[in-house]
C-alpha cells in the first residue's frame, strides 16, 4: 500500500526530509511497520521510543494501517 | 485559530495577560497561570536558543483533549492553553496555561494536570541549540 509518512523532530533529521512516501508491502500492524522503519533507518532504534499516529490520533497496539491514512512518526515529545 | 481561542498554537510571542483574560470572570475566585520559559542552561551547558516544531493539527487536538479532561474533572473550571512554535530566545515563554475555578485549590490541581499531560502527550518537539551543537530534547535515553 502507498503511504505518506510525516516526520517530526529527530525522525525528520534521521530521514533527512519532512515526509516519506513508501510503497509498503509488509503486514499492516503497527509493530511490523515500526520494525520495517528501524531496519531501514537503524538510528531509530537508538531513540527512547517512537510512536505512530494514524489520522492525527495515537495508534493503539491493535491499530492497522490502511492505504490513504495520514501516518506520522512521533518521537519522544518535549513541548512545554 | 486566534489568540482569543482557548487553544492556540502560534509562532508569535505569547501574552500572559491575554491568556489570563480568557478565563477570568466574576464567578472565578482563583486563577492559576503557569508559564514555561526558555532556560539559559541545560545541565550546566549554555543554551543559545530553542527551536520548537509541532505536528500542528494533532498538537491542537491533543491540547483540546487536555482542556476537555480538565473541564470534565472540574466542571466549573475554565482553561486556556497557548503554545509557541518556531525559534525562541532565552527567557521567552514557550507555553502559558491559565486555569480558573471558583476556589483556588482546584485551579492549582487542574493547571498542574494540564502541564504534566501536555509534556507527555502533545506532539511538540524542542531542539536545544548550544555553542557547539544541537540536541532534540528527550529523544535518546
Amino acid at each position: 500500500m502507498k503511504l505518506q509518512v510525516l516526520l517530526f523532530g529527530i525522525t525528520r533529521d534521521i530521514v533527512g526530509k519532512s515526509m516519506l512516501e513508501l510503497d509498503y508491502r509488509g503486514p499492516s500492524d503497527i509493530q511490523s511497520f515500526k520494525e520495517m522503519l528501524k531496519d531501514k533507518y537503524p538510528e531509530m532504534s537508538n531513540l527512547s521510543h517512537f510512536k505512530i499516529a494514524i489520522n492525527q490520533e495515537f495508534a493503539r497496539e491493535d491499530s492497522q494501517l490502511q492505504e490513504g491514512d495520514e501516518i506520522a512518526l512521533i518521537p519522544p515529545v518535549s513541548g512545554g | 485559530m486566534t489568540e482569543n481561542s482557548y487553544i492556540h498554537l502560534t509562532d508569535m510571542p505569547l501574552e500572559a495577560d491575554k491568556v489570563t483574560a480568557l478565563v477570568s470572570n466574576s464567578s472565578q475566585g482563583g486563577v492559576v497561570v503557569f508559564t514555561g520559559n526558555v532556560r539559559d542552561r541545560t545541565k550546566g551547558k549554555k543554551v543559545l536558543r530553542l527551536e520548537y516544531q509541532a505536528y500542528q493539527p494533532m498538537a491542537i487536538s491533543e491540547m483540546e483533549k487536555i482542556r476537555q479532561k480538565v473541564l470534565a474533572q472540574w466542571p466549573q473550571s475554565q482553561i486556556a492553553i497557548h503554545h509557541r512554535v518556531g525559534t525562541l530566545q532565552i527567557g521567552e515563554a514557550a507555553v502559558i496555561i491559565a486555569v480558573s475555578t471558583p476556589h483556588r485549590a482546584q485551579a492549582f490541581k487542574a493547571c498542574e494536570l494540564a502541564i504534566d499531560t501536555l509534556k507527555e502527550q502533545v506532539p511538540i518537539w524542542k531542539k536545544e541549540i548550544f555553542e557547539d551543537g544541537e540536541v532534540w530534547v528527550a529523544a535518546h535515553p
